[in-house]
C-alpha cells in the first residue's frame, strides 16, 4: 500500500509543482483567443486588423498536417529582408502557425480539425516558442509547455484511412530545429520560402511590401532573388525540386550553424561542395542511424544511400528528421530516391 | 467478495502506476523547461518509464541530481520520441549527477554547446546482451567545453560508451566502460586527459582518433594514463558504415591521425589483436575528401605502460586483425604502427622533424613492430621490429 502511497504523492507533488512554476508571463496568455490574432468564429482562422497570411514555397512535411501560416506584427511596423536566413522582426512580432488535418484530404469541404498553434513570440531578449492544443469544440486553444500526444485521424489523398498519434513538441524541442549558433531563430519566414508568385496575384514579397509590412531593398527583383521549388508539383526540375525538398525538411538542423552541424553533412540548398552535402561521405555519429550503409549519398544508388534510408524510417534511433515526423513522407522518398537515381 | 475487491484494487492501482509514470515525465521536463538559474532538479528513487526524451536548453547553474547511481532509474524502454534519453544543449555550468539511465533508442545523454560539465556518478547502459540495435553512446558530450566525467559506468553502446567528440579540455576519470565497441574515445577533441578508469570486455578499450568532415578539424594534447585497460576482446556489434567498425576485437588502446597524445603507465592486459595500435586514417580505406584534414598520427609518445604475456591471437573475421595474423600469427606484438609517414614532416635525410616523430618509451614486456603499411600496402608491407627509429621522448 506505501507504494501507491508514495505515488498519490508524487501526482499531487507534480501538480503542485505544475501550478507553482507555471507562473504567468506577461507576455504569455494562457488561451490562444487572448491574443486576438483572429475574428470571428475561431476556427475559420480569420486574421484580425495586423495579421496576414503568407505561403511558403517548400513546405516542411510534418506527418502529413495541413498548415495555416500567419504573421502578426505590431501597428505601424514591419518586417525587413535579409538575402539569406530568416526576415528581421520587429520586438511584439508573432509568427503564428496551425496545424490541421481534413477529414478526408480528398474532400477539403467536408471539414478540418485543427490540432495546435505554434507561435514564435519576439521578445526584447529574443524569441520565445509557444504551443497551443485546440479543444474538441474547436473553440479555442490552450497553452501546453510540456508537449503532448494527441490522437488523430483522417482519411488520405489516397482514400486510406490514417490514425497518428500526434505529437504536439515541448519548448525545448522547438529548439531542437529553431537554432543558429543556439540562438531561437525563426526558419521559414525566409526570401528563398516567401519569394513566389501567388494565384493570380503578384510576387508575395512586393505584395507584402505594398501592404507596408515589408521592407524590400531598392534593388530587389524577384527574378533574381533566389527561392525555393515547389517539390509537390512534378512538373518542376528534379534537382531544384530534390535540394528545395531538403533544405526546407533538413537544412535547419544540417547547417554549419545548427543542431546538426556536428554531423558535417550540411543540405542548404546554396551548399555546392558534394562532400558536405554527403556524396561519398562516411557518417559520423549516425549509429544505427547508418543502416549498414557506408556514406551518406551514393550517387545513382538509393539503396546505398544512409540519407534514403533514415527518410524510409521510422524507428526514433534512426528516422530523420529526429522530431515532427513519425510517418514516411511517401512523396518525400519517391523524390530523393529519384534524385540519387539520377545523379 | 473480498478477492472482487482485490481485484479492482489491482486494476486502479496500475491504472494509477502508469499515469503517475506520465505525469511524473511531464513534471520532469516541466522542471526542465522552467528551471532558473541555480536550481537543482531532483530526480526521486525508483524506475521512472519515459516515452520522451528529456531536454534541457540555454540554461545556466542547473544541476540533474538523482537519489542514488542504482535507485534512480530513466528507463526509456518504451521510448516513442526523440532519439536521446537526455539532452542538454546550449548551457552553462550543469551539473547531471547520481543516477542511472537507460534503453534509448539513440543516444543516452547527449550534450552540445555546453561550457561547464559535469557528469557524476551516473550509470548509462543498455540492458540485456550488446547489439547493434543500441544506441550509439552512453555518454556523449559533442562542441562543449569544461567537461568532467567522473565515477561514471557506461555499457552496451553500438558505438562508444564514453564519448567525447569536438570538444575541449576534457577529463574522464574513475570511469568503468564495458560491454561498449568503443570503451571510451576521444574524437576531434583537444587537451583532454583521461585516467584512473577501467575499460574492459569492449571491442576496444579506449580510442583518440581524428576523423575529416568536421568542423573542429583538429584533435589532439590527449593524455591517457593509469587505466585498467583489460580483455578488451568483444566481437565488434557496431552497425557497419561507422568508423569503429572497423576496429578489430582485441584492441587496447588505439590512436589514429591525432596529433599530442601520452600513453603510459596503463596496465594493457590480454586484448589479443592490437594492445596499443598507432594508425593514420589511411588504414581505415575510407576515401578523404576533406582537403584540410591530417590523416597523420603524430607526436606521440608511449611509455611505462605494462603490456600482458597473455593470449595474443588476432580476430581474424576484421580486415585489420586479419593482416595482423597474416603477418604475425599467434604472437601480435603489443605496440604496432602502421608506419605511412607525412613525407611534408621529413627533413633531407628522410627522417620526421622532431615535433612530428612517434616515440615509443620503456614499457614491460612491450614488444614493437612497424607493420610497413606504407610500402606496398597493408599486406606485402615488410614489418619491421627495430625500435631503434622511435626511441625519443617528449
Amino acid at each position: 500500500m506505501s507504494v501507491h502511497i508514495k505515488l498519490f504523492g508524487l501526482i499531487i507533488a507534480g501538480i503542485i509543482l505544475l501550478a507553482s512554476t507555471s507562473a504567468p508571463d506577461a507576455a504569455v496568455k494562457q488561451k490562444l483567443s487572448e491574443y486576438g490574432f483572429f475574428s470571428g468564429d475561431p476556427k475559420a482562422l480569420q486574421p484580425a486588423d495586423q495579421v496576414f497570411a503568407y505561403e511558403v514555397n517548400a513546405p516542411l512535411f510534418s506527418d502529413y498536417a495541413e498548415k495555416a501560416r500567419f504573421i502578426y506584427l505590431p501597428a505601424g511596423t514591419k518586417m525587413t529582408y535579409r538575402e539569406n536566413g530568416a526576415f528581421d522582426f520587429p520586438d511584439g512580432t508573432a509568427i503564428i502557425k496551425n496545424f490541421y488535418y481534413f477529414t478526408d484530404a480528398a474532400h477539403p469541404d467536408q471539414g478540418r480539425r485543427i490540432i495546435e498553434t505554434r507561435l514564435l513570440l519576439k521578445e526584447p531578449k529574443g524569441w520565445k516558442a509557444l504551443a497551443y492544443i485546440w479543444n474538441a469544440e474547436q473553440t479555442d486553444a490552450l497553452l501546453e509547455v510540456a508537449g503532448a500526444t494527441m490522437p488523430v485521424s483522417w482519411n488520405m489523398a489516397s482514400g486510406k484511412k490514417q490514425d497518428l498519434q500526434y505529437v504536439v513538441p515541448n519548448l525545448n524541442q522547438c529548439k531542437g530545429c529553431h537554432s543558429y549558433d543556439g540562438q531561437f531563430t525563426p526558419i521559414g519566414v525566409s526570401a528563398k520560402q516567401l519569394n513566389m508568385s501567388l494565384p493570380e496575384q503578384e510576387n508575395q514579397l512586393l505584395a507584402l511590401q505594398k501592404l507596408g509590412r515589408l521592407d524590400l531593398p531598392a534593388s530587389f527583383d524577384p527574378l533574381s532573388a533566389g527561392h525555393l521549388t515547389d517539390y509537390r508539383k512534378r512538373e518542376n526540375n528534379l534537382e531544384q525540386s530534390a535540394r528545395s525538398y531538403l533544405d526546407a525538411n533538413c537544412a535547419h538542423c544540417h547547417n554549419p550553424h545548427g543542431p546538426a552541424s556536428t554531423s558535417g553533412m550540411f543540405l542548404e540548398v546554396q551548399e555546392i561542395n558534394p562532400e558536405r552535402l554527403g556524396i561519398g561521405k562516411p557518417p559520423v555519429a549516425a549509429g544505427r542511424g547508418s543502416g549498414n550503409l557506408k556514406y551518406g549519398i551514393v550517387p545513382g544508388k538509393p539503396s546505398e544511400s544512409i540519407l534514403l534510408y533514415r527518410m524510409e524510417h521510422t524507428d526514433p534511433g534512426i528516422r530523420m528528421p529526429e522530431l515532427g515526423r513519425q510517418m514516411v513522407h511517401e512523396e518525400g522518398v519517391a523524390l530523393i530516391k529519384s534524385w540519387i537515381k539520377n545523379m | 467478495m473480498k478477492h472482487l475487491s482485490f481485484l479492482l484494487l489491482f486494476l486502479f492501482s496500475a491504472n494509477n502506476v502508469l499515469r503517475a509514470q506520465a505525469d511524473l515525465e511531464k513534471q520532469i521536463q516541466t522542471q526542465m523547461i522552467l528551471a532558473e538559474d541555480g536550481d537543482v532538479i531532483t530526480l526521486p528513487a525508483g524506475k521512472i518509464e519515459l516515452n520522451s526524451t528529456l531536454s534541457l536548453d540555454g540554461k545556466n547553474n542547473i544541476t540533474i541530481r538523482g537519489s542514488e547511481q542504482e535507485k534512480t532509474i530513466l528507463s526509456f524502454k518504451k521510448q516513442t520520441q526523440g532519439a536521446e534519453g537526455m539532452k542538454i544543449t546550449n548551457g552553462q555550468n550543469i551539473v547531471l549527477e547520481h543516477f542511472t539511465i537507460e534503453d534509448s533508442k539513440g543516444d543516452l545523454i547527449k550534450t552540445q554547446t555546453v561550457n561547464g560539465l559535469q557528469f557524476r556518478d551516473i550509470t548509462a547502459r543498455w540492458t540485456g546482451e550488446p547489439q547493434a540495435s543500441n544506441g550509439s553512446y552512453a555518454l556523449y558530450p559533442v562542441q562543449c567545453r569544461n567537461v568532467l566525467i567522473e565515477r561514471c559506468t557506461a555499457i552496451g553502446a553500438s558505438d562508444a560508451g564514453i564519448y567525447v567528440g569536438q570538444s575541449d579540455s576534457v577529463w574522464v576519470t574513475q570511469c568503468v566502460a564495458k560491454n561498449n565497441v568503443a570503451g571510451i574515445e576521444i574524437e576531434n577533441t583537444t587537451n583532454a586527459w583521461v585516467w584512473k578508469n577501467k575499460s574492459f570486455d569492449n571491442t576496444g578499450g579506449i580510442l583518440v582518433f581524428d576523423l575529416p568532415d568536421l568542423l573542429k578539424k583538429e584533435g589532439g594534447h590527449v593524455k591517457v594514463y593509469d587505466n585498467l585497460i583489460e580483455h578488451n576482446n568483444y566481437k565488434n556489434f557496431a552497425p557497419k558504415g561507422n568508423i569503429v567498425g572497423k576496429v578489430p576485437p582485441g584492441t587496447g588502446v588505439m590512436i589514429l591521425a591525432t596529433n599530442d597524445v601520452e600513453v603510459y603507465r596503463n596496465n594493457i592486459t590480454d586484448n589479443k589483436t592490437a594492445s596499443t595500435a598507432i594508425v593514420s586514417y589511411f588504414i581505415s580505406e575510407n576515401p578523404i575528401k576533406d582537403t584540410v584534414y591530417n590523416p597523420y598520427p603524430s607526436r606521440i609518445y608511449i611509455h611505462d605502460n605494462t603490456y600482458s604475456e597473455g593470449k595474443r591471437m588476432p580476430d581474424r573475421k576484421n580486415k585489420l586483425g586479419f593482416i595482423f595474423w597474416w603477418k604475425f600469427g599467434k604472437k601480435v606484438p603489443h605496440i604496432l604502427y602502421d608506419g605511412i609517414e607525412n613525407p611534408e614532416w621529413k627533413d633531407a635525410n628522410g627522417q620526421i622533424k622532431p615535433g612530428y616523430r612517434i616515440c615509443i618509451g620503456d614499457n614491460k614486456n612491450g614488444t614493437f613492430a612497424n607493420i610497413r603499411a606504407d610500402k606496398l600496402g597493408l599486406f606485402k608491407g615488410k614489418i619491421s621490429k627495430d625500435k631503434t627509429p622511435y626511441e625519443c621522448a617528449y
